[in-house]
């Protein structure tokens, strides 16, 4: 990301308070040269790309504070109990099929490295771009591996092996409405699960550009956000299990 | 992700439905939800109407609703609140006036993900529809309030307005919740990598500053909104125990148990009282700009505004519990929410000084967006006034869910935004339809409007303070109350006035549209960016020309400059003297 954090640097600003006095001329802002704000150059519109997913992440990891929180408070909620009458601790621990969902963490894994993979692909084919433009040069023929669809294919055998584990844990006795701290697994999960099915989505439309005529830069900023949306998604992925396992 | 694909800069588009209906022109988008928060408003204002009417005429059958049952008033008021707090103060301001004017005053040829933009504005209409749909459905809308306390809200049988109706305004407000998120991510994005050279941050006006700030409250807001609502969705419709307790509804016992109400509460004001400030600080964004504009002066302490919304920004997170005060909380909390609330009044203060700072020796030109600027800073005070009062934990035990603090929010939160809405549409009007706005219409109805928001919220307080409760149907019946019933009287005749001269102000809007005479491209001699363009603005904003920025946005009444203000895009520098 050693590329995108120079776009929000405050330039300068004792040339720029707003108020009063005669300003100096311009220093530059945000739109980080070029004559037209770089709108439409494919650096600016990487760089721009790439701030709107850490944006967008800000906002999914709202999300999952959100629910966190609302995990932390309901397990150490204390409820009347109407027999006795005095406040009792209700949380069921939830016996979870760890096995499975280490095998599932472990094809996310994999998966977010194919993803790199990926990205690394297409990054250099764009570094590539001047080079081929000259007359009479050939770099030969770069080797195109299928990283996006392959990763798309693990992505969608995590999310199956997520239901596989909702299976078994059914068959061990906790549905969605057995006790708060069911419903607390299956609302993570799922709730990761939609988020990782975008992931899929973004995926498979990043692979399916690249039948088309689209010039390799544009292509490879969809891939390269879609790589790091990826990547956050395997993070967020080891959290969950790691509050789910270790504050059971 | 899908959107970056799209983000050439568009050419302009022909057809019909792809210019004005799914457009990408954030000018467009700006206007569909000015548009829809006006349809919005009138539907609140009449809801809100027919509240007034059954409070001192209870017998009265009303139009469209008939006869006025407890829950059907309830019905009227969760769907007022809602209504107005989302689709109109939240979607008037910052995706109607903060669409349009963003990319134009920061030197942005457009929104940085104009797709994305696009779906945001759709996914609200959507969202709208749905609300509305609530009235028609079995059962009716929700009875719940705009807060929508569990457990009320998670039972479908607790009510007849609890069941589908309840359902889709969850839906609704989640949906509004993904939407608002589209938009602060393109906002935030626009500020930060969009503006033209030499546009800094400390030279972007005030408005930019507001929508800035406003959209990353929301992008921190709306997605635990989003999850309390997902919560609620699933207690009331799969069985889960999230805000249910174990509960007995008309002698049945509930299948749940174990859950808190009070995590509803939390995450809602979590959520919830930055929400009030997402409505307001586009109206103190506008009321920046058009003070020091129609003083003639810089604005007092630029600085110091940008500092203030950003602080008050950050403890608006801080400070949610002070709706909880009388929810059992511990009272170290309570006494740590009350402090922090009340520090809020420092840069609250700050913000209201350098108005009248800047007014003060002004060559003030007091035409209808300056008005309705001011009556922004006299509702705010007034309204604001109330707050330290409520923020002590003493004092709102027994104010909490008063009449007094209906007065409270409705003028801070409720009439002072739409004044900010109000000034943003006589300032921009031109800009926006190229044609100026009828003067005399304006003044009738900012002098009528302003007198009768206090003839009606004023009042309140003491009603509060007398002991009337909020959200009751009916105070006639009601012995110690009925002393009070000529001051509801007089409230609602005020309400007529009010809601009456609304209808001026939608006339001179559109009979300005067409009929107005035609406005330059600089009429207030304003020196931000949007003024240095065609009115209207062409596709591309600046007809393919890009801006460079040479000053601040508030130079007005520089000593030895040819003019009284320096545009910000004005390359001259003025001789030093
Ligand atoms: C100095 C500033 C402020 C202070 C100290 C303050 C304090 C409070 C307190 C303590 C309450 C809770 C009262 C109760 O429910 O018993 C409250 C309610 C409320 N305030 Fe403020 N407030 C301030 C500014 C604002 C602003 C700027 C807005 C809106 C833009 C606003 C909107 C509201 C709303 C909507 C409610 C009522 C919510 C409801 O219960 O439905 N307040 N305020
Ligand atoms: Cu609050």
């Amino acid at each position: 990301m050693a590329t995108f954090s120079s776009t929000i640097t405050l330039k300068d600003p004792k040339l720029a308070h707003g108020g009063s006095g005669i300003r100096p001329p311009a220093v530059d802002g945000g739109g980080g040269g070029g004559d037209d704000n770089g709108y439409s150059d494919y650096g600016a519109r990487l760089r721009r790309a790439r701030l709107g997913t850490i944006i967008a992440l800000v906002a999914v990891v709202m999300v999952f504070v959100a629910l966190t929180s609302a995990y932390v408070v309901r397990r150490g909620l204390p409820v009347m109990d109407e027999r006795s009458g005095s406040y009792v601790r209700d949380w069921m621990e939830v016996n979870l099929p760890t096995a499975l969902l280490l095998v599932n963490t472990l094809v996310l894994l994999v998966s977010s490295v194919t993803a790199e993979f990926a990205r690394r692909q297409i990054t250099r084919r764009v570094a590539l771009v001047p080079v081929e433009s000259i007359p009479g040069v050939s770099i030969g023929q770069e080797r195109n591996f299928p990283w996006l669809p392959l990763t798309a294919l693990l992505g969608l055998g995590f999310l199956f092996g997520q239901w596989a584990a909702w299976r078994e844990l059914q068959d061990r006795g906790f549905a969605l409405a057995t006790s708060a701290s069911s419903s607390f697994v299956y609302l993570l999960t799922a709730t990761h699960g939609v988020h990782l099915a975008g992931g899929v989505l973004a995926m498979l439309y990043a692979a399916i550009t690249s039948l088309t005529r689209k010039p390799v830069e544009a292509r490879r900023i969809v891939v390269d956000v879609t790589v790091w949306y990826w990547h956050f998604m395997a993070l967020l992925w080891l959290y969950i299990f790691a509050l789910l396992e270790f504050a059971r | 992700m899908a959107t970056t694909a799209s983000i050439h800069a568009h050419a302009a588009p022909q057809g019909f439905i792809r210019k004005y209906i799914f457009s990408l022109d954030h000018k467009v988008i700006g206007l569909q939800y000015y548009f829809l928060a006006l349809t919005a408003v009138f539907v609140g204002m009449f809801l809100s109407l027919l509240m007034r009417i059954h409070l001192i005429w209870p017998q009265v059958s009303l139009p469209l609703v008939g006869e006025i049952k407890p829950e059907t008033y309830l019905s009227l008021l969760t769907m007022h609140g809602t209504i107005m707090v989302f689709f109109v103060l939240t979607t008037a301001p910052q995706g109607g006036f903060g669409n349009y004017f963003l990319p134009i005053q920061v030197g942005a040829p457009d929104m940085a993900f104009p797709v994305l933009n696009m779906l945001s504005f759709w996914t609200t209409f959507i969202a709208f529809v749905t609300i509305i749909a609530a009235f028609f459905v079995t059962g009716g809308a929700p009875l719940h309030g705009w807060t929508g306390y569990a457990p009320l809200s998670a039972l479908p049988n607790s009510g007849p307005g609890e069941q589908l109706g309840a359902d889709l305004w969850v839906a609704s407000i989640a949906l509004f919740c993904i939407a608002s998120l589209m938009g602060a991510l393109n906002f935030i994005t626009t500020t930060l990598d969009l503006r033209a050279k030499g546009m800094t941050l400390m030279r972007m006006p005030l408005t930019c500053w507001s929508w800035f700030i406003t959209a990353i409250l929301g992008l921190l807001a709306f997605g635990v909104l989003l999850s309390a609502g997902i919560l609620l969705l699933l207690d009331r419709n799969l069985g889960t125990s999230f805000y249910v307790p174990l509960v007995v509804v008309n002698g049945q016992v509930m299948g749940h148990k174990g859950g808190s109400p009070l995590l509803w509460q939390h995450l809602f004001w979590f959520f919830g009282h930055p929400e009030v400030y997402i409505a307001i600080l586009p109206g103190m964004g506008v009321t920046s700009q058009v003070i020091s504009t129609f003083s003639r002066k810089p604005i007092f302490g630029y600085k110091a505004m940008a500092y203030a919304l950003m602080a008050i920004g950050l403890l608006g997170f801080m400070v949610w519990g002070h709706h909880m005060f009388m929810s059992g909380m511990s009272p170290y909390s309570a006494f740590a929410f009350s402090i922090m609330t009340m520090a809020i009044g420092v840069p609250s203060a700050i913000k209201t000084f350098n108005w009248l700072g800047t007014l003060w020796g002004g060559r003030i030109r007091l035409q209808t967006p300056m008005l309705f600027a001011i009556g922004f800073v006299s509702l705010f005070v007034s309204g604001g006034l109330s707050g330290p009062f409520l923020a002590q934990p003493v004092l709102d035990i027994p104010l909490h869910d008063t009449y007094f603090v209906v007065g409270h929010f409705h003028l801070i939160m409720g009439v002072a935004a739409i004044f900010g809405i109000f000034a943003a549409t006589y300032y921009w009007f031109p800009k926006m339809f190229g044609r100026m706005m009828n003067e005399r219409l304006g003044q009738i109805h900012f002098f009528i409007t302003l007198a009768g928001t206090y003839a009606i919220f004023m009042p309140m307080h003491y009603l509060g303070l007398a002991g009337q409760t909020r959200r009751y149907s009916q105070f006639t019946e009601v012995a110690y109350q009925t002393k009070l019933i000529p001051l509801q009287t007089f409230m609602t005749y005020a309400a007529f006035v009010t809601i009456g001269v609304q209808l001026v102000f939608l006339f001179n809007l559109f009979w300005s549209m067409f009929k107005g005479p035609k406005a330059s491209d600089n009429p207030w001699e304003a020196t931000t960016l949007e003024w240095t363009t065609a009115t209207p603005p062409p596709h591309d904003n600046f007809g393919g020309r890009t801006p460079v920025v040479y000053h601040g946005p508030y130079e007005y009444g520089v000593p030895g400059a040819a003019r009284d203000y320096i545009m910000q895009t004005d390359p001259a520098t003025v001789p030093s003297h």
